[in-house]
C-alpha cells in the first residue's frame, strides 16, 4: 500500500480502502468458514457457523473487494494487453475464485439442508476444502497485489 | 521484486492475518452468543485458540516490517506523523484486542472447570459469560481502531 501511496493520485484512495476492507472482510469470512467447518467434527453450531460464515461475511466481503477493485481499475484507465502480472493475478482471484466461492456456498447449503438427514457431511467437507483453496489463492493474491511482481 | 518489495508483501500479509482475524472472532461472538453448554464453548475456543496464534503473528509482523520499511524507504521515516498515528493506533487496537480476549477467555475457564467435573453448567450461566458486554465492547472498539488504522495507511495523512 504505501509504494501505491508514492505514486497514486488522491482520487485513488477512497476505492482503495473499499477494496482493500472488502478483501479483509472476505478473507476473515472465508478464514472463519473453513476452521469452523475443520474444527466441527459433526458439531451442528459449528457446521451452521461454517456455512453462514461463507454467505453472510464471506459472500459481502467479496462483493465490497469486487465493487473496489472495478472502481480503482476504471479510476487507473488500464488498457487491454498492458495489465501487469499483479493484476492478473488479482483478477484470476476474484473472479474465478468469485466462482469457486458460490460453488463453495451452493455445495455447502445442499449439504446443510440435508444435515437433518444424516447426509450431507461429505458436501460440506468439499466446501471446506474449497474455502481452503481460497484462502490459498488469497494469499498469492495478497501477496502479488503488494509486492507487484513483474 | 527487491527487498522492499518482499517487506511491503510480508507487512501486508501480516495485516490481513491481523485484520481477517478480528473479523473471525466477530463470526464467533455472534455464533457463541447463544451458546449456553460447556461442550459447544469449548469446541467454538478451538478455532478462537488458532485464532489468536494467527493475530498475535499477524501484529507483530505488521509492526515489524512496517518499521522495516518506514526505515527503509528514503520516501519515509519512523518519525512522520501518519506512520507515528498507525502505530500508536496499532497498539490501541492491540491493548483493547487483548482485553477482549480475556473477557472471551472466561467462558472457556468455567466450560473447561465444568467438563472436568462432568457437568454442562447451571442453565444461563455460560450464555451469560459468551456474551460478555465489556468483551463485546473491547473487540468493538479494536475492530474500530483497525479500520480507522486502515485509513492511515492508505491516505497517508501529512505524507
Amino acid at each position: 500500500m504505501s509504494t501505491l501511496a508514492v505514486i497514486r493520485p488522491d482520487d485513488w484512495n477512497l476505492p482503495l480502502f473499499v477494496h482493500v476492507l472488502g478483501a479483509i472482510v472476505l478473507v476473515g469470512g472465508v478464514a472463519a468458514a473453513a476452521s469452523a467447518l475443520a474444527f466441527a467434527r459433526g458439531n451442528a453450531g459449528m457446521l451452521r457457523t461454517g456455512y453462514y460464515s461463507l454467505l453472510a461475511v464471506a459472500l459481502p466481503g467479496w462483493i465490497l473487494m469486487r465493487v473496489g477493485a472495478q472502481w480503482i481499475y476504471d479510476e487507473e484507465g488500464f488498457e487491454g494487453g498492458e495489465e501487469p502480472t499483479w493484476l492478473a493475478i488479482g483478477w484470476f482471484t476474484a473472479d474465478p475464485g468469485g466462482a469457486l466461492l458460490v460453488v463453495a456456498l451452493v455445495l455447502g447449503g445442499v449439504g446443510f439442508r440435508r444435515l437433518g438427514d444424516d447426509k450431507g457431511s461429505g458436501l460440506l467437507k468439499a466446501t471446506m476444502v474449497i474455502s481452503l483453496v481460497l484462502l490459498a489463492a488469497y494469499v498469492v493474491a495478497i501477496w502479488a497485489m503488494s509486492g507487484k511482481p513483474g | 521484486m527487491s527487498v522492499d518489495d518482499w517487506i511491503l508483501a510480508l507487512h501486508v500479509l501480516s495485516a490481513f492475518a491481523m485484520a481477517g482475524t478480528l473479523v473471525v472472532y466477530w463470526v464467533l461472538i455472534v455464533a457463541m452468543r447463544n451458546i449456553d453448554t460447556a461442550s459447544d464453548t469449548i469446541a467454538y475456543a478451538r478455532v478462537a485458540t488458532l485464532g489468536s496464534r494467527v493475530v498475535i503473528a499477524g501484529t507483530v509482523g505488521t509492526l515489524v516490517f512496517g518499521l522495516w520499511l518506514a526505515i527503509s524507504k528514503p520516501e519515509y521515516q519512523p518519525w512522520d506523523g501518519w506512520v507515528i498515528a498507525a502505530i500508536v493506533l496499532w497498539g490501541a487496537s492491540g491493548f483493547t484486542g487483548s482485553r477482549a480476549g480475556t473477557e472471551y477467555t472466561k467462558p472457556l475457564v468455567r466450560a473447561e472447570e465444568l467438563r472436568a467435573a462432568d457437568e454442562e453448567g447451571a442453565p444461563g450461566e455460560l450464555r451469560a459469560l459468551n456474551r460478555t458486554s465489556a468483551g463485546l465492547l473491547m473487540h468493538t472498539l479494536s475492530s474500530l481502531l483497525i479500520v480507522v488504522l486502515l485509513a492511515v495507511m492508505v491516505w497517508k495523512p501529512g505524507a
